[in-house]
């Protein structure tokens, strides 16, 4: 068993050093981050005063080992911009980040698992079919595209809901709907298929003949076969719940992580932007993480298949 | 005596396409039917459809009796009932009949909870006690393992021992020794024809291999196309068939002594289900068919006290065989 | 007798595997010690349960597989390396067909242009010669050139392992490795590709490793038959007679273990015991542990394939050990 978690845990470091390594290669190498703070008219002392004062005259890899030896002692650079700690600025809009997607994810899978499980025990009804052209529908159309259908019609048209802003709760809810709906038609689909391809299983017949009602046979012997591939893709939307709104929080004006991921970037606001791709990279790691572990909980032939992994 | 179950007239179409076009067939209790036909015949779907455990577009007409009740369209609660308890079933492949993230004691107490009047702690012994009966070493300590933790001649034993469970009257085994080694598959059999003995229980062996269907039954009937063709008591049917499909099967079958021979194989293939030639479905294939055969299919007519064929050709049949033995 | 076309001396085969968690990589003998001389126009029939190691002895022969220690032999010369020119000619001499052959067959071509396939492959005559090539090889397993023009899709199970055959035809080889090939067909199609293939053989005087768990099968198509018992032979005679004699234990077993119509289930030998593990196999004699004849010596002392008469060999102390003393 310590062999199966080292392993993971030990993929799961490897993934962040290559996240993180990543990010600070292409965000180096795509502009001068002193002009772009500083702006392309600034004196050339002042540009040479605020390279000295970053570091950013060291070779590349000089840095690159600085920023790694920075981060081993939990230092994760200051703000370019206004010289404040990194992790502060991003920790204080984890809140306004959080009070959409943890609704959102809620939404999602009160409305996304029963639509699913629902659609396969009825395949090929009108309500299966409904629940598939709607799923599909929410599936393709991109997010920012809903957003602003969803703005169109209750902000601008019925004047019911705030179109942007964060003033009061009824400025969430758009927001919070454009993620569910989306989150919801991918969880339906999964589902459904999940579903589907468990009761086709040779052991569901056999609980029928052996005279288990037929709602037993769903709940205790479909629902825990099908869980297993749904918990992927549930495990899959915990990580984006720090960085999964950057789309939505941008098209309403939201000020949470997604905003100030994109403003740094923009900014090539180097210490932000990559304490913000380390926190995503984190919770993604994270999630996985617990996905193995449920899979384990899950799956008894998982824990035994370990030991081959 | 009046029969355990008694099915008339079973006719079942998937989406307009008939796979089972009129069956009927009667089992007396504690006796041990064989099917037998190839893939597509309808010997599994016969007793799927009896059971009600098609999937819904089925259409399942005619009746199927049990100790003289209806179970076509039975109410759910009493199908419940039925299956399992009254009539038990098992399946081929046993790496999937079993669920993979339940133990073994879950899904046996589950059965016993369901058909036996049994509580707490009892439930347990009985468990143990069946996957005793059935030989599983260890029976206490493997209660808890999970199905992939057991071999598959291992696992059909425990599909027994669950079938076990309700104390059926009838068992019926869909060529449960299809996947498994030959060695697997004698012990497997044995099993089945112990406990049939011990317990008096009807069987129904549903295969595709006549040496297996032969050894284990009191009587045969041979599927084809969707109907019986042939029903004898099993000695008899191998020793003289009279169908020519029957006789076919039998000729197809190389023998494991004795002198070599060219197999007699029957021409062709099985008719499509949504293509079905009129009249007897066997006639295309069929050696001694003759025009009759292409006008209207033959209905199972008796040739003695206990055989019946479907075949207007029975009596050249016959003579052809006793030719053939003759030589 | 003449020499023979295929020679497989002591031929042995291992893989690691991890078994349990914590578990320690243990060789698996898949094959171990396997001899076999096949003479032309022969057929040597393999049978055995799984995990006797008869697929992986198939594969060895045909060189899609190095042995780990032993050789063999094709047509007096020793197999050329894998992927080598020399291979390839030699490889275009042998064929191999398998149980599935839907998953032989690439379901989005024309079965003919899959028959023709290794025609072009190996350059083989001009293309109008090549068409007339499929034609005939589409006859020769009674089937038309209409059949030639469908999808492995449109085809039956019988009729798709006659366009496999076809296939492995087509480049005129001397030897075929059969493995498994009518176990997934019905029994009446079963039996006209088992004739086909007697039909073919004689005709073409092809050579044929025939691989198979059943008995019947096997004894219809085969001159000569050996029983595999975890990666050894432990039995080895001409198919006429050793299915109605057998002599090891096990092949007994084997035999009665096989149905016979007409036959009621008294007297059968049954053994006891899982089906034989090749991850763990018993000291000595690997069949002892669930032989119901076995002495002390079986457990320590593995038997030697030796013969006992006639053409047969057997590997089993009291068998041998009976004709030595009857021979003293």
């Amino acid at each position: 068993m310590g062999r199966y978690f080292a392993i993971r845990i030990g993929r799961a470091a490897l993934t962040i050093v290559l996240v993180v390594t990543f990010a600070f290669v292409v965000l180096r190498l795509s502009g001068d981050p002193a002009l772009m703070i500083l702006g392309p008219e600034a004196p050339p002392e002042a540009i040479a005063a605020f390279r000295k004062a970053w570091g950013l005259d060291d070779p590349i890899w000089f840095q690159y080992l600085d920023y790694f030896s920075a981060i081993a002692k939990g230092e994760l650079g200051r703000s370019m911009r206004d010289g404040r700690p990194a992790i502060e600025l991003v920790l204080e809009r984890i809140p306004a980040t959080l009070a959409l997607t943890l609704p959102a994810f809620f939404f999602k899978v009160a409305l996304g698992v029963p639509a699913g499980i629902y659609a396969a025990l009825h395949r090929g009804s009108g309500i299966d079919r409904a629940v598939m052209m709607t799923a599909v529908a929410g599936f393709t159309v991109p997010s920012f595209v809903l957003a602003l259908i969803l703005v169109l019609v209750f902000a601008v048209q019925l004047g019911w809901l705030p179109s942007g802003g964060q003033d009061s709760w009824r400025h969430a809810i758009l927001p919070i709907a454009t993620l569910s709906l989306g989150g919801a038609a991918v969880l339906a689909r999964f589902t459904r298929s999940a579903m589907l391809e468990v009761l086709g299983q040779p052991y569901i017949r056999t609980a029928s003949a052996k005279g288990v009602p037929w709602h037993k046979v769903v709940t205790s012997h479909a629902l825990p076969n099908a869980a297993i591939p749904t918990v992927t893709i549930l495990g899959f939307m915990v990580g984006t719940l720090i960085a999964g709104a950057v789309v939505v929080e941008s098209v309403f004006a939201w000020p949470g992580v997604g905003r100030l991921l994109v403003v740094a970037v923009a900014n090539r606001d180097l210490a932000v932007v990559q304490c913000i791709l380390l926190l995503v990279a984190m919770t993604m790691v994270t999630s996985n993480l617990v996905v193995d572990f449920l899979y384990g909980f899950l799956d008894p032939r998982l824990r035994a298949k370990g030991a081959h992994a | 005596m009046a029969p355990l179950v008694s099915i008339e007239g079973l006719s079942i179409a998937f989406n307009d396409v008939p796979v089972l076009r009129g069956v009927d067939l009667a089992l007396g209790r504690g006796e041990a039917l064989g099917l037998v036909g190839e893939s597509g015949s309808g010997k599994s779907v016969t007793w799927l459809a009896a059971l009600g455990l098609l999937p819904r577009h089925a259409k399942v007409s005619g009746s199927v009796r049990l100790d003289g009740r209806e179970l076509l369209g039975a109410p759910a609660a009493e199908l419940d009932h039925v299956r399992g308890g009254r009539v038990a079933m098992i399946f081929q492949d046993p790496a999937s009949a079993l669920n993979p993230v339940l133990t073994i004691r879950k899904q046996l107490c589950e059965a016993l909870a369901l058909h036996r009047d049994l509580q707490g702690e009892a439930v347990k012994a009985e468990a143990k006690r069946l996957l005793d009966l059935v030989g599983i070493p260890d029976a206490a300590r493997r209660l808890s393992a999970y199905p992939h933790e057991f071999s598959g001649g291992q696992v059909q034993r425990i599909m027994i021992a669950m079938a076990l469970a309700g104390n059926p009257d009838l068992l019926i085994a869909d060529e449960p020794t299809t996947a498994l080694d030959a060695t697997i598959q004698a012990q497997i059999l044995e099993l089945l024809s112990t406990i049939r003995r011990e317990m008096s229980m009807a069987m129904v062996l549903i295969s595709h291999d006549l040496g297996v269907v032969a050894e284990n039954c009191d009587r045969v009937a041979v599927m084809y196309a969707g109907r019986i063709v042939e029903q004898a008591p099993s000695n008899q049917l191998f020793a003289d068939p009279v169908h020519p499909y029957a006789q076919g099967l039998i000729g197809a079958l190389p023998p494991l002594d004795g002198p070599r021979r060219r197999l007699t194989a029957i021409p062709g293939t099985v008719p499509d289900p949504a293509h079905m030639p009129s009249g007897c479905a066997f006639a295309p294939r069929c050696a001694l068919a003759a025009e009759p055969c292409g006008l209207a299919a033959p209905s199972l007519a008796l040739i003695s006290d206990d055989r019946t064929v479907a075949c207007i050709r029975a009596e050249a049949s016959r003579r052809t065989l006793l030719g053939m033995a003759a030589e | 007798m003449s020499a023979p076309l295929v020679e497989v001396s002591m031929i042995s085969r291992s893989y690691s595997m991890r078994s349990g968690m914590f578990g320690r990589a243990t060789a698996v003998h898949a094959v171990d010690g396997v001899s076999l001389a096949i003479a032309k126009g022969e057929t040597l029939g393999l049978v055995g349960e799984s995990g006797s190691g008869k697929s992986t002895t198939g594969r060895i022969v045909l060189g899609l597989e190095p042995p780990d220690r032993g050789e063999v032999r094709f047509d007096g010369k020793p197999m050329a390396a894998l992927g080598t020119a020399a291979w390839r000619t030699q490889r275009a001499r042998m064929q191999m067909i398998f149980q599935d052959p839907l998953g032989a067959l690439d379901r989005r071509l024309p079965v003919a242009t899959q028959i023709r396939e290794p025609l072009d492959i190996h350059g083989l005559g001009t293309p109008a010669e090549r068409e007339e090539r499929v034609r005939e090889l589409l006859r020769a397993v009674e089937l038309t050139p209409a059949h030639g023009a469908r999808y492995p899709g449109a085809l039956s199970g019988g009729q798709r392992q006659r366009i496999v055959l076809a296939r492995a035809l087509a480049t005129k080889p001397d030897f075929l490795v059969c493995d498994e090939p009518v176990s997934a067909l019905d029994v009446s199609i079963q039996a006209q590709v088992v004739n086909l293939l007697c039909d073919l053989q004689a005709q073409l005087g092809l050579t044929l490793l025939f691989i198979s768990h059943d008995l019947r099968v096997v004894r219809q198509i085969s001159t000569i038959v050996a029983v595999m018992y975890l990666g050894r032979i432990v039995e080895i005679g001409s198919a006429d007679d050793l299915f109605a004699r057998p002599e090891h234990p096990y092949t007994q077993a084997l035999v009665s273990a096989s149905p016979a119509p007409g036959r009621r289930s008294a007297g059968r030998i049954v053994l006891a015991g899982d089906p034989p593990n090749p991850a763990a196999r018993p000291q000595g004699c690997a069949f002892h542990p669930r032989c119901p004849r076995a002495i002390a010596r079986c457990a320590s002392e593995v038997p030697a394939l030796s013969a006992v008469g006639g053409n047969r060999q057997v590997a089993c102390h009291l068998v041998t050990g009976a004709e030595t003393r009857d021979a003293a």
